[in-house]
């Protein structure tokens, strides 16, 4: 009863994985040894000093953090409120996605792994892990939806530039989720000397938790530059763009226990919530279990996945992280649905406002900033997860 | 766990224990009224348990055949619902024991407790959910199963360390579903030396629960050698390829089953 009390009012996970009611580790047993090594492990590795030192040098040096906390002055004119925004887009590679990837290469290791597997939508998690598998050598594979695989073509070929095996995904609907499959069925086919880098705080315990810690540099940076600039640690509103979740998770991480915090989730709406074409998690979900953890996902009354659809690849997923599952359904995070026209529409805003091409997926968030009763003197931080390069094709269709 | 309610699959274990045969079908493949014919055909073919496939849009534990199975079933218009709706009644003329295999989403929309109770009605003696792992099955569903007698089966695999097997062994009951190797579905071909060592390190252990060995069988000298180290052994993949390459009928199914148990 403690334990269950306790969770309802921690955004904490719980020593068996829950967020609330979600979370936990349904996975068939052939990957329960994996990831019972990886729970019984994933603390003690990250706590241990050797792995603190390897991993903050490589996100200074090789990632390049900490990343800048920019405030926006024209955009903030346009918005009547101040605005800052966390240059994740400035990281090596362009995207939150390596701080994941540098924290979990560097516990595969740790664990004797030789091989790493991965899943990826729009590529920049393939890209993060094709890139820290090339600097530690390791060899990579990565599973990606053969859809996908022609929509974001240039990730493709970065990943195999950097020396990874990208296999395309050809069951179910071939996008992400389907990758995500593969990648557990091929983790399922070689348990021993492999490690599978989950791109998002999504996936069976402790994969959520570890994610959102190796993610958390981005709230605790936020709030060393937040007092520096302006004296006070604490935001009025922290948003971000919710895929799975992982950039979300790193830039509420600090602020989840401070209720003067508002969370602001943006979620991708596609042609509209109930267009039939959206991938809106929480409008349009309903709890269940995907990918190893309860959570609240996209299904039909007879409990099939529903296939999403996002003019954005990395938040085209039917599913959220559980930590988001319970911030929307404890009422501690506001999320907003954001359309494909919304998202483009932000996106060559923030270009001409400040000179910064965000990624459609943060081009969602920013578009979340309409939808808020900003007052004068709010402080608003906006995650900027990634940059606009590998969507050039998608807004060259809308100049 | 123990139930009192009387279970044909552990009847059927007290009566024999020596090569039995468990198939594997998805419900509503190839097509969606086949359920109730496959089902009959294994029965006059005399396998001994029959596991019935409820469709699942992600698979992740089975290899391609199975998904396959799973996505043409699913576009037949199969769900549990339509499963339980051609089951009713087969008590009439089905008498091995049936089991249900699949996802543990899909029967979390459906109701646990509805499930449970559906089971018991139509004449289902128990469950595979490879998904819904025993220590979240025990500390949320296991009283339900218990109340309505639904038998929850257990994989173990290789990789499985001995204390878990243990637990796992307490836990159950009905039997151990031994999963032959670290795989997926319908991805292993033969038997292999590791694979043997496994099933004899097994054996030494001197489980409660009687076991059946599944994954890469399929054929005669796999089900020969799994049988030597378990109590028989479970057929999957190889019989849905041969649902699909030879159809439906009493005759397709029984030459299927000559081929694996003579
Ligand atoms: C730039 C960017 N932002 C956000 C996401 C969505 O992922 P998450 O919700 O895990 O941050 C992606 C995924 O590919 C991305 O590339």
């Amino acid at each position: 009863m403690q334990d269950i009390l306790d969770t309802q009012t921690s955004f904490a996970v719980s020593d068996t994985g829950f967020y609330g009611r979600f979370g936990g580790a349904f996975i068939p047993e052939m990957l329960y040894p994996n990831v019972e090594e990886l729970r019984q492990n994933y603390l003690s590795i990250i706590a241990d000093p050797s792995f603190q030192a390897e991993f903050w040098q490589l996100l200074e040096d090789y990632v390049g953090r900490p990343t800048p906390l920019f405030l926006a002055k024209r955009l903030s004119a346009k918005k009547g409120a101040t605005i800052y925004l966390k240059r994740e887009d400035l990281c090596h590679t362009g995207a939150h996605k390596v701080n994941n990837t540098i924290g979990q290469i560097l516990v595969a290791q740790r664990l004797g792994k030789k091989r790493i597997v991965a899943e990826t939508g729009a590529g920049q998690h393939g890209v993060a892990t094709a890139t820290v598998c090339a600097l530690m050598g390791l060899e990579c594979i990565v599973y990606m939806g053969a859809i996908d695989m022609e929509r974001q073509k240039p990730n493709v070929d970065r990943m195999r530039m950097l020396g990874a095996t990208v296999i395309p995904a050809k069951s179910g609907s071939q996008t992400l989720k389907d990758a995500t499959n593969e990648a557990m069925r091929h983790w399922i086919n070689n348990p021993v000397d492999t490690h599978y880098i989950i791109g998002s705080v999504v996936g069976p315990h402790p994969y959520p938790d570890m994610v959102a810690r190796f993610q958390s540099v981005i709230s605790q940076e936020v709030r060393q530059q937040l007092l520096a600039k302006t004296g006070r640690e604490n935001p009025d509103y922290m948003v971000a763009c919710v895929g799975g979740g992982s950039n979300a998770a790193g830039a509420f991480f600090h602020f989840l226990h401070e209720p003067s915090v508002r969370l602001v989730a943006a979620e991708a709406a596609g042609m509209g919530v109930s267009s039939g074409h959206s991938a809106a998690t929480t409008a349009l979900g309903k709890p269940g279990v995907l990918h190893g953890s309860r959570t609240i996902l996209m299904q039909t009354d007879d409990g099939q996945v529903t296939e999403p659809y996002s003019i954005s690849a990395g938040l085209d997923y039917p599913g959220i992280g559980p930590l988001h599952a319970h911030l929307f359904d404890s009422g501690r995070g506001d999320f907003y649905a954001i359309t494909d026209e919304e998202a483009l529409a932000a996106g060559f805003e923030l270009s001409k406002l400040e000179g910064i091409i965000p990624a459609l997926e943060t081009a969602h968030a920013l578009a979340a900033l309409d939808k808020m009763s900003l007052k004068a003197n709010d402080v608003v931080v906006v995650c900027l997860s990634g940059r606009g390069d590998k969507d050039l094709s998608t807004y060259s269709k809308h100049l | 766990m123990t139930t009192t309610i009387p279970n044909r699959i552990s009847t059927l274990f007290e009566q024999r224990n020596k090569r039995l045969l468990n198939v594997y079908f998805t419900a509503g493949f190839p097509h969606l009224d086949d359920t109730r014919m496959v089902l009959r055909g294994l029965q006059d073919a005399g396998v001994d348990l029959v596991e019935i496939g409820m469709p699942y849009s992600d698979p992740v534990a089975d290899g391609e055949t199975i998904q396959q199975s799973n996505g043409v079933a699913l576009e037949n218009g199969m769900s549990i619902k339509t499963l339980f709706a051609q089951l009713a009644g087969c008590r009439e003329e089905i008498t091995v024991p049936i089991l249900l295999m699949g996802y543990v989403n899909p029967v979390l929309q459906y109701g646990v407790e509805n499930f449970c109770r559906m089971c018991r009605q139509v004449g289902v003696d128990g469950v595979i959910l490879p998904d819904l792992p025993l220590d979240l099955f025990l500390a949320e569903y296991a009283p339900i199963f218990r109340e309505y007698g639904i038998l929850n089966v257990h994989l173990i695999t290789p990789q499985t360390t001995d204390a878990r097997i243990r637990f796992i062994d307490q836990e159950s009951d009905g039997f151990i579903y031994m999963v032959s190797s670290a795989s997926i579905t319908g991805s292993v071909k033969g038997i292999s030396d590791g694979m043997r060592a496994y099933f004899e390190r097994i054996e030494a252990m001197n489980l409660r629960n009687p076991r059946l060995i599944g994954f890469g069988i399929s054929d005669q000298e796999t089900f020969n050698t799994a049988s030597q180290h378990a109590n028989g052994a479970i057929v999957g993949s190889a019989f849905i390829r041969h649902l699909q390459d030879h159809g439906t009928s009493a005759e397709s199914i029984r030459s299927f089953v000559q081929t694996i148990r003579p």
